[in-house]
């Protein structure tokens, strides 16, 4: 058998650490017994990617004036937020399974409290507007930072998203990048069902945005893109990611009851199982 | 005649003395930098200013993002606008982030005039009371709109700051503007008029003639009504025998409301408010408007001559 290459190595390398998160995500909520287990895990390879291999940060500087930065506009899959921020080294891995509780750092939704977050979110529709104000201040410092905004497919139904997207092709922020997790499943239903966002590709082109479009569970195709954004000059790039929701565990693939319900005590453990592997 | 100036006019000429002095400060927009004057910062540092075009939601939203990166970030539009159609961005993006954004609005109140009832704002001061980081000032006139921005900057965290449309005319002899500190204008001992904006010249002509009928009123600028100064209105409210808060705003969730908290424990006295009375406005002439909604010096005066004359436990 032929070795693999080194490039081969790092995506085996990526892979793993995404089960990795995987499994700390179905723990956390698992534990705190309520929170959206599935565009967490539809989202997890793609921000596993992010944060392991493109941004530029450091987890012992969270305030670092250079930094990359990360927003999570859908806020409520904080759990994968968290579980890669504590893997990276901003915190412990036992105050995961602090999530949800009284006291934590680590909210239902994310909030400044939590080292490497610096923008709270939940309410849906805002964060590609913070994304937009972050471009625009390191335009106006000349600062190279680039930054990245994870969306919800059904959150892109909220107006706010709109006027954003026009103002960032209005001024240009070629270092802004948005990720669409478009795993097809929102709260009550499908996307198609409670509320048409197609065609995704063209509307996001006709707002002046450069788009991509992959499989959000494939590593190569996930790194290629982010590189591919990199590239491109006078125009805001959106990564539209073809996910599954609930993606890793059999039982929440393509399940909408998992958006916003934890698994139960045998569920969790099925999963853990599952992922395992 | 005191001089009238227009606050707005005050407020463009204090950003460019604020864009002077610090790179940090960005100015944004939402399509009426003309009438909130953010033009007159656009002209002079034409890259730290951004138009949002008719997007306030996406205006707020942003400027929290700016604010997160180290801006201190001036974000205007009418008084309507500012803080109904983007009440959500301002209190989850802004407001529990505490981030370093002075929303400055103005056109508030019924004195928006002929635009009528969609463009006056009777019901921001309530909306943004209740966000829990929100720092509020209604400054009376020009000159303490120049002090309200130049405040606004010294304290960190996000600010409500509410002008009008219309000139308004300087009140003499104020005294130093501290912000959180209430300004005791006419001191009085039978009833004490507490009254911000537009309404604190209303309250002087009210106590003025309120002497001539053998009443002496005290005339309190609480500029600042968040934080409310607590103390100074408590100490005012043991002396007299009652109050009148006015306001040109909803009786609802403003001044009065903040007023009637910090008294009603403390020294529970009569206390008359002089505000839009649950109703929303109209088209008018200013001083129509005023009269329509009961809030002239005439009412303030009436309002005073009841709770001073209301029998007291």
């Amino acid at each position: 058998m032929a070795a693999m290459t080194q490039e081969e190595q790092s995506i085996k390398e990526l892979e793993a650490t995404a089960r990795k998160i995987r499994l700390l995500i179905i723990q956390m909520l698992g534990k705190a017994g309520s929170g959206h287990p599935g565009g967490s895990l539809s989202s997890t390879d793609l921000i596993t990617a992010l944060y392991f291999r493109i941004l530029r940060h450091n987890p012992k500087d969270p305030d670092w004036a250079d930094r990359d930065r990360f927003h999570m506009s859908k806020g409520h899959c904080c759990p994968l937020w968290y579980a890669v921020l504590s893997t990276c080294g901003y915190f412990p891995q036992e105050k995961l399974w602090t999530l949800r509780k009284l006291g934590s750092f680590l909210q239902g939704h994310p909030d400044r409290r939590t080292p490497g977050v610096s923008v709270a979110s939940g309410s849906l529709g805002q964060g590609l507007s913070v994304g937009l104000g972050m471009s625009l201040a390191a335009k106006l410092d000349r600062r190279d930072y680039r930054v990245y905004v994870l969306l919800g497919d059904g959150e892109i139904q909220e107006g706010n998203i709109w006027e954003a997207a026009m103002a960032a092709n209005h001024y240009k922020c070629d270092n802004l990048c948005a990720m669409l997790d478009y795993n097809g499943c929102q709260i009550d239903g499908r996307v198609e069902e409670v509320m048409k966002i197609e065609p995704v590709v063209p509307k996001w082109r006709s707002f002046g945005w450069h788009t991509i479009e992959i499989d959000g569970h494939d590593m190569p195709q996930i790194l290629q893109a982010y590189e591919e954004a990199r590239m491109v000059k006078v125009k805001p790039t959106i990564i539209i990611a073809h996910t599954i929701k609930g993606k890793g565990v059999s039982f929440m693939e393509n399940a909408v009851d998992f958006h916003g319900r934890a698994p139960t005590k045998e569920e969790t453990e099925k999963a853990l199982k599952e992922l395992e592997g | 005649m005191a001089e009238a100036l227009y606050q707005r006019d005050i407020y463009g000429q204090a950003l460019v003395e604020l864009g002077k002095q610090d790179e940090n400060i960005v100015v944004l927009d939402a399509d009426l930098s003309g009438s909130t004057r953010t033009s007159v910062f656009a002209r002079e540092f034409p890259h730290r200013f951004f138009n949002f075009g008719v997007a306030e939601q996406n205006m707020m939203a942003t400027a929290a993002g700016l604010a997160s990166c180290g801006k201190t970030v001036f974000a205007s539009t009418f008084a309507m606008f500012a803080s109904g159609r983007a009440w959500d961005q301002v209190r989850n993006t802004v407001s529990y982030n505490n981030f370093n954004v002075k929303i400055v609005a103005t056109h508030a109140g019924v004195t928006v005039g002929p635009d009528g009832a969609s463009h006056q704002a009777n019901e921001d001061i309530a909306l943004m009371r209740i966000i829990p980081t929100m720092h509020i000032i209604v400054p009376c006139d020009g000159p303490q709109t120049r002090e309200a921005i130049m405040a606004s900057v010294k304290v960190p965290g996000p600010f409500y700051i509410r002008l009008g449309r219309s000139k308004v005319p300087t009140i003499e002899q104020k005294g130093a503007f501290e912000f959180g500190k209430a300004q005791i204008l006419i001191e009085g001992k039978d009833v004490a008029i507490i009254a911000c904006g537009i309404m604190v010249q209303e309250a002087l002509t009210a106590a003025k003639n309120l002497l001539q009928k053998g009443i002496k009123a005290a005339v309190v600028n609480v500029h600042t009504i968040k934080p409310l100064d607590e103390q100074a209105i408590i100490s005012v409210a043991k002396q007299v025998k009652g109050l009148v808060v006015c306001e040109e705003h909803s009786i609802m969730g403003g001044l009065a409301c903040g007023v009637e908290e910090a008294v009603s424990s403390a020294c529970p006295i009569p206390i008359s408010r002089i505000g839009i009375k649950n109703r929303f406005g109209q088209s008018g002439e200013p001083a129509e408007l005023l009269k329509e909604y009961q809030l002239t010096s005439a009412d303030i005066e009436n309002a005073a001559v009841h709770v001073y004359q209301a029998p007291h436990p």
